[in-house]
């Protein structure tokens, strides 16, 4: 049994740099690198998930009161899909890719090989804390990497589960589990990684790839912002409501990165919309939506005052059309829904991650795309509308690190199109192979004989060799072989 | 700095027009790129002799040939590169669409470095435009001709509304990164690597760092005498045959085996007399050192007593002329400053192993270099090399090849960088890569919705988990 002092034995910079040492040992002495590896860890991650469902949505109930259905679809469900895709196609994904090679080089051949990056570090996000900690760790285990996991401090039932879990599923030599907060985070900060995986807000993001700076790692860096929705008229308002409704508040009650942040919508459209989700958020979540079971809460007392904070604001407190009531005993804020809040409000300046709906109205549709462009790049941008023309204008000219047309939130499930954001909502990206790219360099490689040395690349250099080598780099046979007889 | 300001503001409504997204833009500029390398051929061989006392064949090779094949390829390929690809959906998500959209970033600084000030600026710049970006370009101002050149002779070529060259030394390069970039593309120093990422960092601005390291070559006695004589010239060509052995993938040393030593040194005494004359000092195939700082910096290297006494050819220095002959040195002092540092400078120091696979452990407890070439016909010698080793790139049995196969990924890895270019990467490296997912109103599936009860979550987990098998005996369940 641990003493009490052993208990609270400080993760300090020591301890990280004792921590990282033996994760490079680990990794130089190659134990990580084989498919055999690879594949035990992939299918004990699907194990333990499905040994310790319950554990897992339990812990998730502590942290976020998450419903049982999101904690099963949204965490548990990618994860093992993540890992069966991986496993099912992590031996094709390994071999190496070959290249073409020109006349230029000729004779030679080149491929490029995936090599894992070495000593990773990931660290994790409170609202989706076991997928945003065991989808980047799929991608680092596939990658055959050594790997540190910090999960997320915010959600501590989750995160004492996975640092219990994870060493008894997994390869505890090469993968560990370090829990703690800022100092602990700062302590692993500190060390040098062969790359670091982030999730969180571009304020710590920004802090991290500073820290990265120091030892030129790379970063993958998963954050946020305002995510928004263009509602279009001549469309099914019902549809679209209803999928609004659950990319918003079926996504851990508006907690979510890529949830649907605000709308935008004509002014004639907007009193429709309005009666429309009135109507479906009753359907869903009932006359007393603070009780439904169906709804996350809010994560903690922070983000509660926060969330409250933006709803109180005197600009803002006027707008609410449905909604608004709190609870504050149980961390709990009723669905909400706000009509023609000022751009300059703060609901309209920070990503609100909660169940607070501002809705913006435009004179023209197209002037959603200026409004959306004059703040920064979000993680993910959403349309609904039956009109061409309109569609491509907004895929042309608004930026984001997705966008869905018609629906919310699904393309996180589709492996086969890159996750990630751009400018504030981050940079790099995974799911899918992706995952395993975001962990792995790769290494390009040239193969070479003696056959046909050709005497133009020596010195001394002389002015012959000049038009020869042009004629050689443009690798035009006519050309090379014009200038070799013009040499003879 | 107001001028800097102006000059970005400018750059951003350019890129807010939309005017750089169109292929005929894109097009417009590489043909103008191509233009303007015929037109300014003899001009780009002035101001590289100038700056580096480079020959034209080493001016074309490594510079102007190499802008010019890449304007091509991307000119013929761009529209290609720029064509959404279609992405695999499981059945779950029918009836829906995925693609992956290339979009540009938008305003990206491009910085250069002073060896090879031609290719590492314009090339990136051809992967920028390619890709539908505004461009500021810095030269570096240590390449001052090559410099001034681009200034000058780049806005009459290229759209100046879209693209700026921006000259000047370290204060220039401070305000240049304090601005809010959408991409900075660096060559240079992993001292420098660093400043530009951390300033990068204030932004939230992806970097791709093309830096470099101590590229090691691996000779074993596999390779037969005949072979050998090739082997000389290919390494000696490697080190100064490239720039004076000022370049990121130029061979830093060579590991052999003991018993090899003598040979080797010889054959590269013979092959350096045959490329550079009995007085190299004298021959115009040998870029020279770049500056003072430079030169005194590779004198450093040579001060110690150990070092010298470990110089078994060349040595000799001219102050005046800032020249260093091509010198060789054998087992100097691993932990001097010359097996530490980056050389960057014609100093070949040839380390000597027992057994040539101890080379394995000699590079791998080292920092990741750019570049590795292994001369060895032992085949079962180049997979160790290649699991048990990292590095920006591999070369077996020749040396700075990678460079010119457009194929191929072009960058580094741990302290040699990250984020690599050429050819399609090129583009790649100055994109983002949209997802987009388009859905239809109809069919609906009700059971996505709330409020939940057991046969919805049944579903749902079914759909998720891509059972469809098992979604159709629910459904069947369901009706009896």
């Amino acid at each position: 049994m641990a003493t009490k002092e052993e208990e609270n034995t400080v993760f300090d910079v020591e301890a990280a740099n004792v921590l990282t040492k033996e994760l490079r040992d680990v990794f130089a002495s190659g134990k990580t690198r084989s498919y055999e590896w690879r594949i035990s860890q992939l299918k004990s991650i699907v194990k333990m998930c499905d040994e310790h469902e319950e554990d897992i949505v339990d812990a998730l109930r502590q942290d976020l009161s998450k419903p049982q259905l999101e904690s099963i679809v949204y965490e548990l469900t990618m994860v093992k899909n993540s890992c069966t895709l991986a496993i099912k196609e992590l031996k094709h994904w390994m071999m190496p890719e070959k290249a073409k090679t020109s006349l230029t080089t000729f004779p030679s051949s080149a491929e490029i090989v995936s090599e894992p990056l070495g000593a990773v570090l990931i660290i994790s996000a409170w609202n989706y804390p076991f997928l945003l900690s065991m989808d980047p760790l799929i991608g680092a285990i596939a990658a055959g990497n050594a790997m540190v996991l910090k999960p997320s401090e915010v959600a501590p039932a989750t995160s004492s589960l996975l640092a219990k879990l994870l060493p008894e599923y997994l390869d505890c030599s090469s993968i560990k589990v370090v829990e703690g907060a800022v100092s602990e985070t700062s302590a692993l900060l500190e060390q040098k990684w062969d790359k670091i995986f982030y999730t969180g807000n571009g304020r710590v993001g920004r802090i991290v790839m500073a820290a990265a700076a120091k030892h030129l790692t790379p970063v993958v860096l998963e954050l946020g912002g305002k995510s928004p929705v263009v509602v279009d008229s001549g469309i099914d308002i019902q549809i679209a409501t209803r999928r609004i409704i659950v990319g918003k508040w079926g996504c851990n009650n508006g907690q979510a990165c890529i949830s649907p942040d605000y709308i935008i919508t004509t002014k004639d459209c907007a009193e429709k919309l309005v009666d429309s989700l009135k109507k479906e958020l009753e359907a869903f979540y009932g006359k007393n939506p603070l009780e439904s079971k169906d709804l996350s809460r809010i994560v903690n007392s922070n983000h509660f005052s926060r969330l409250t904070k933006l709803l109180d604001e005197d600009k803002v407190s006027g707008k609410i059309v449905y909604g608004g009531e709190r609870d504050e005993a149980n961390l709990r804020i009723a669905p909400t829904i706000l009509l023609g809040v000022p751009q300059n409000s703060l609901i309209m300046k920070e990503e609100i991650f909660g169940p607070l709906l501002p809705i913006l109205t435009v004179s023209k549709i197209e002037d959603s795309f200026d409004i959306i462009k004059s703040g920064t790049k979000p993680l993910a941008a959403y349309l609904f509308t039956n009109n061409k023309k309109l569609k491509e204008q907004f895929l042309m000219s608004v930026s984001a690190g997705g966008v869905v047309i018609n629906d919310t939130t699904l393309h996180l499930a589709v492996h086969s199109v890159p996750f990630g954001g751009v400018g504030e909502s981050g940079m790099g990206s995974y799911h899918g192979k992706f995952s395993f790219d975001a962990f792995t360099h790769k290494k390009a490689v040239v193969y070479r004989s003696f056959v046909g040395d050709a005497s133009v690349r020596y010195p001394p250099y002389t002015l012959g060799k000049l038009r020869l080598m042009k004629a050689l780099i443009t690798g035009n046979v006519w050309t090379i072989l014009r200038t070799l007889l013009g040499m003879s | 700095m107001e001028g800097l300001e102006g000059t970005l503001a400018e750059l951003r409504d350019t890129f807010k027009s939309g005017r750089t997204r169109s292929v005929a833009w894109r097009k417009s500029q590489l043909r103008a790129m191509i233009e303007f390398v015929q037109d300014n051929e003899e001009e780009m061989f002035k101001v590289l002799d100038q700056d580096l006392g480079k020959h034209p064949v080493e001016a074309y090779r490594d510079e102007v040939g190499v802008v010019a094949k890449s304007a091509k390829l991307s000119l013929s390929c761009v529209e290609k590169w720029m064509a959404p690809k279609k992405g695999n959906l499981p059945l779950a998500f029918f009836p829906a669409s995925a693609e992956v959209m290339p979009e540009p970033f938008g305003v990206v600084l491009i910085m250069g470095s002073w060896n090879f000030p031609i290719s590492l600026t314009l090339d990136p710049l051809i992967g920028a435009i390619s890709a539908g970006n505004v461009v500021v370009l810095k030269p570096s101002e240590l390449s001052p001709a090559c410099s001034s050149f681009l200034a000058e002779a780049i806005p009459k070529y290229l759209d100046p509304k879209s693209i700026k060259v921006i000259e000047g030394g370290i204060d220039v390069c401070e305000q240049l990164l304090q601005q809010n970039w959408d991409k900075i593309f660096f060559t240079g120093s992993q001292r420098v690597g660093r400043i530009v990422m951390t300033a990068a960092a204030q932004h939230l601005t992806p970097v791709t760092l093309e830096l470099g390291g101590k590229s090691p070559a691996i000779l074993d006695s596999s390779s037969n005498p005949t072979n050998m004589k090739v082997i000389a010239k290919r390494i000696v060509a490697a080190k100064w045959g490239s720039c004076s052995g000022q370049a990121c993938i130029a061979i830093d040393y060579m590991l052999v085996e003991e018993k090899f030593a003598s040979y080797l040194i010889d054959l590269l005494e013979k092959t350096i007399k045959q490329f550079f004359g009995e007085n190299p000092r004298e021959s115009k195939s040998l870029c020279k050192i770049l500056n003072k700082n430079n030169f005194m910096r590779l004198l450093d290297l040579l001060k110690d007593p150990l070092i010298r006494a470990s110089v078994v050819y060349g040595g000799s220095v001219d102050e005046e002329t800032m020249y260093i002959e091509p010198t060789i040195l054998l087992n100097p002092p691993l932990d001097s400053q010359i097996m530490t540092e980056e050389i960057f400078g014609p100093l070949l120091p040839i380390i000597t192993l027992n057994n040539i696979h101890d080379s394995i452990e000699f590079i791998s407890s080292r920092p990741k270099p750019l570049a590795i070439y292994a001369f060895t016909r032992d085949e079962t010698f180049k997979k160790q090399i290649l699991s048990k080793t990292s590095s920006g790139s591999v070369t077996f049995n020749d040396t700075l090849l990678q460079f010119v196969c457009d194929s191929l990924p072009f960058g580094g890895v741990g302290q040699s960088g990250f984020g690599r270019y050429h050819g399609k990467y090129s583009f790649d490296t100055f994109s983002h890569e949209k997802a987009i997912l388009q859905r239809r109103f109809f069919p609906e599936l009700e059971p996505r919705y709330p409020p939940w009860n057991n046969l919805k979550f049944q579903f749902i987990k079914l759909l998720y988990a891509f059972n469809y098998i098992g979604l159709l005996l629910l459904l069947l369940g369901l009706k009896k």
